[in-house]
């Protein structure tokens, strides 16, 4: 077990592409931390510098406390899961969780009692003699998952493990992560591009958006205080609207609308104003602003409806009881608009 | 390349000694010899030889014989080419096309891959000769008197023959593989646009394979230019005197049997030429008309 | 009706490729005056046993001092030799440009693709006088490894390299494996199929070859099946009635591991065929 830092972190290539910028990271003991963004954000080359299967170009990792930048991927006393599982073809299931401990010189009934300890755990026993390519998709996920517990490192590392799998045993082997990550208590660190994976799986999530980190948090926080228009707009589905606006007062003004707001301080002058799609209402007698609807998601429970207000186009989650005419007056939940800043679009806290 | 490699002081350089001192020993050390040979008179006798500049190139391209050979060669390439190529199109065309017995027929098909050419050539000449060749007893029905070894012309027919032979089964398993290649979706597709089943061939099928059929062409004029030596010297039984050989083997007379080392490297290095040429023109060629891969 | 038209050209096909190789095969079982006076034969002569019992065994024959089974030995000597020294060549030498970061990884690239462009028939008087230098005339490796100094090998092998996921030289080097143990606990093993197919093809080309065999072997115990057409050749010009019988016979043995290794792996064949010609 131990903890992880990444102080200053930078990777670039070829001289002047700069895939990762000085990415600061403190992770705790135990703790389960989720790397997520769009692709080519530079999650994965963080991921894999922490692996030592990149360089890194500046800053320093350290595992344990220990500054790693120099040490072989094999010492750095972690253990990876691969996207495409990268399971040896030719070696059976045993063999291929056996292969990390024998390189090292574990005793023989210790790696068999390894294994066997977790292949009990993944459920995985009747397979032990099979070939990766006689297992299915999520078998091969656990094979992949086994060979990274049987080593007992001091961290996993995950790049991506469940995009390979269909969406129902997506979720499910998503739980499973969770719960084993949990009972182990071993230092996760978790690349995804799925937000909703990274909502579900993370004690603190990490959005990257080009190299840079744009929020570190719990997924409450980051969903409830997007630190960005990028975070708003990557973090939660259906994503935030977001809606240029010109504010006067307790006035916000957009297109040839405006909704007035009371109870709260609101920054004045132009901003991006983000509201979840579930904190639109339909309004009551006439009041708030015209939306128009342009067509209708039904989800079962809810309903996803899409249009426009003034010519900004908007998402609305609402309840599928009711009938909707084309037009419709929306209202907001005053506590529930986000404001970003119309140059940077960072979060502006009033 | 990868996107993790190994880096290592000597390992990589341990790993390659083997392949580079057998390429520099086998490879470039003749290759040089034969280049700077080509530039010298070697005496008959062995007592050393003389610098000639490049006369040993002029006397070569100005020889009527070498010229002869060379119309030979290039004529032997391009009919070779032409069959073998035709031929192989033609029976791969077919057991794509069936369903029963195609494995049967294909196995029997691509054996002879796996004859020798000298093999082959004996074989050939078994056929064709004057008192046990039913080719020859045949050719006689209407008055053609065969004479393998002894007629130029005769004998050049039978070294093609034997030479397309040899060479369709090569040029059968790579159609076929690329007519296995195309997608069946498009096939379908082709299928549902195109009635005639010729029209097809000529406006789908044949531009899908034009890769595979345009590296093919240089294979096998790189096969009837070398490959076919040993053909060429069980055809005219080693006695090259008034019969068809093509370039190499020319190289081979000159140099094992004339002893004249000048003008047998100056060969080399002129066949080195033509070589270079087609696989640069190859690699050129190819890059800009493969349609898919 | 199409379909009959179909398996006609294939049949005619059929008959033409593989028709030569049966009547070499039963006129090689009858007796020489036979053939003689009939010509090739398409029937059971009932000579077999003898005809190559004496080829095989007996010396004499054609060249006086060598027999049919001791050619045989040679053939397979080259065909295997030739086989497995381009295998651990190539595979090493792909190996070494692949898997690692050097700088003269490219030039040696680069050394190595040329020589695709220069087949040894153009190169064969230099190269016989460099053996002869070398002291390597009537020898097994002067036989042997000079054929082995081509590219065709090394880019197969780089080319399946090349396709090997990366992360799994990844996980390996996360489970410790340094650069040997990548290549024989993962590598060699991955690359098994690989190693069948190009085996085959490489062993039907060693087997096959004529040129190089009959100017670096003069002494008759090197002799391959292949190089001893040659003598059937020379001992013919001249004879009245040659021994057809036994040319025959010797054509048929120097042909027929070759084709038989050929049709048993034939899925071998045609994918190193296929992918591995330049």
């Amino acid at each position: 077990m131990a903890n992880i830092q990444i102080a200053n972190v930078s990777k670039t290539y070829a001289g002047d592409i700069h895939a990762v910028k000085s990415v600061n990271i403190d992770i705790a003991d135990g703790e389960f931390i989720v790397l997520v963004g769009p692709s080519g954000c530079g999650k994965s080359t963080l991921l894999r510098m922490i692996a030592g299967l990149e360089t890194i170009t500046s800053g320093t990792a350290s595992i344990g406390g220990k500054i790693v930048n120099k040490v072989e991927p094999a010492e750095r006393d972690i253990a990876m899961v691969f996207q495409n599982y990268a399971l040896y073809p030719h070696m059976s299931v045993y063999a291929n969780m056996a292969y990390g401990l024998k390189n090292r010189g574990t005793p023989k009934a210790e790696i068999d009692a390894r294994v066997k300890e977790a292949v009990r755990m993944l459920e995985l026993e009747p397979y032990l003699d099979r070939k990766p390519r006689a297992l299915s998709g999520g078998q091969r996920q656990r094979v992949a998952m086994g060979r990274a517990i049987v080593r007992k490192p001091a961290a996993f590392l995950f790049d991506e493990p469940l995009s390979n799998l269909d969406a129902k045993l997506r979720v499910s082997m998503r739980g499973e992560i969770k719960q084993l990550q949990k009972r182990l208590g071993t230092t996760s660190l978790y690349v995804t591009h799925d937000q909703l994976e990274a909502m579900t799986l993370a004690d603190r999530l990490v959005v990257l958006n080009r190299g840079e980190v744009e929020q570190i948090g719990t997924p409450l926080d980051v969903y409830h205080n997007p630190a960005s228009t990028f975070v708003a707009g990557f973090i939660g589905s259906p994503a935030m609207n977001l809606v240029n606006v010109e504010i006067t007062g307790q006035t916000i003004a957009f297109g040839d609308q405006t909704i007035s707001v009371e109870n709260r301080t609101l920054p004045q002058g132009k901003s991006t104003l983000g509201i979840r799609p579930e904190d639109l209402r339909l309004a009551q007698d006439g009041s708030g602003f015209a939306f128009h609807v342009d067509y209708i998601e039904e989800l079962g429970a809810q309903r996803l409806v899409h249009g426009h207000a003034s010519g900004t186009p908007l998402t609305v989650t609402l309840s599928s009881e009711v009938a909707l005419p084309e037009d419709i007056r929306l209202s907001v939940l005053a506590e529930k608009l986000h404001f970003f800043s119309a140059e940077t679009g960072k979060r502006i806290t009033a | 390349m990868k996107r993790v490699q190994f880096s290592h002081p000597y390992l990589p350089y341990l790993f390659l000694l083997p392949q580079m001192a057998v390429i520099f020993i086998f490879f470039y050390w003749p290759s040089a010899q034969a280049i700077q040979s080509s530039f010298y008179l070697e005496d008959p006798f062995g007592f050393g030889s003389t610098f000639v500049g490049i006369n040993n190139y002029t006397d070569i391209l100005s020889s009527s014989e070498y010229m002869r050979i060379a119309w030979f060669t290039v004529w032997f390439t391009v009919l070779v080419t032409f069959f073998s190529l035709s031929i192989g199109l033609l029976l791969a065309v077919k057991a794509d096309a069936i369903l029963k017995g195609a494995s049967a027929y294909k196995t029997l098909l691509i054996s002879v891959y796996a004859v020798a050419p000298p093999v082959a050539g004996l074989i050939g000449v078994m056929f064709f000769d004057q008192h046990i060749g039913p080719f020859v007893k045949f050719a006689a029905l209407f008055g053609w008197d065969m004479r393998i070894g002894i007629n130029y012309y005769d004998t050049a027919i039978a070294m093609i023959t034997i030479a397309v032979w040899k060479q369709i089964p090569y040029n059968f398993i790579f159609f076929l593989s690329g007519l296995q290649g195309i997608p069946v979706s498009v096939r379908e597709a082709s299928a549902i646009d195109c009635r005639s089943g010729l029209r097809r061939f000529w406006t789908i099928t044949l531009p899908l394979l034009s890769p595979t059929a345009f590296f093919l062409l240089i294979i096998n004029m790189t096969y009837a230019l070398f490959d076919t030596f040993g053909i060429v010297d069980t055809t005219v039984k080693d006695k090259a005197a008034n019969n068809p050989i093509t370039l190499v083997y020319k190289v081979y007379m000159d140099g094992f049997r004339g002893n004249d080392l000048g003008g047998s490297s100056a060969q080399s290095v002129i066949l080195m030429i033509v070589v270079f040429v087609l696989t640069i023109f190859q690699f050129r060629f190819l890059e800009r008309r493969v349609h898919y891969n | 009706m199409k379909k009959y038209i179909d398996h006609l050209i294939l049949i005619i096909g059929v008959v033409f490729m593989m028709g030569p190789v049966v009547v070499a095969f039963m006129t090689s079982t009858h007796d020489a005056a036979e053939i003689h006076m009939q010509g090739l034969m398409t029937t059971w002569g009932g000579h077999f046993a003898e005809t190559y019992d004496e080829v095989l065994f007996e010396k004499g024959g054609f060249t006086g001092q060598v027999t049919g089974l001791a050619m045989l030995k040679n053939s397979f000597i080259l065909g295997i030799g030739f086989a497995v020294g381009k295998i651990v060549l190539s595979m090493l030498a792909a190996y070494g440009i692949v898997y690692f970061r050097f700088r003269m990884g490219v030039v040696f690239f680069w050394m190595i693709f040329t020589t695709l462009l220069l087949p040894l028939e153009v190169r064969i008087l230099p190269s016989y006088m460099v053996m002869s230098k070398l002291h390597l005339i009537d020898t097994y490796s002067g036989l042997i490894v000079p054929l082995l100094a081509s590219a065709t090998g090394t880019f197969y092998f780089r080319q399946f390299f090349k396709s090997v996921p990366d992360e799994l030289l990844e996980a390996a080097r996360i489970d410790g494996a340094g650069p040997f143990k990548f290549f024989i606990d993962i590598l060699v093993p991955l690359s098994r199929n690989m190693v069948a197919a190009i085996f085959v093809i490489m062993f039907v080309y060693g087997w096959n070859q004529y040129l190089w065999p009959m100017l670096m072997t003069t002494d008759e115990s090197f002799f391959t099946l292949v190089r001893g057409i040659k003598q059937i050749l020379l001992v013919w010009v001249g004879s009245q009635i040659p021994d057809y019988n036994q040319a025959f016979a010797l054509a048929v043995l120097a042909m027929l591991p070759p084709i038989l290794v050929v049709i048993i792996f034939q899925s071998w064949f045609i994918k190193g065929l296929t992918e591995s010609d330049k």
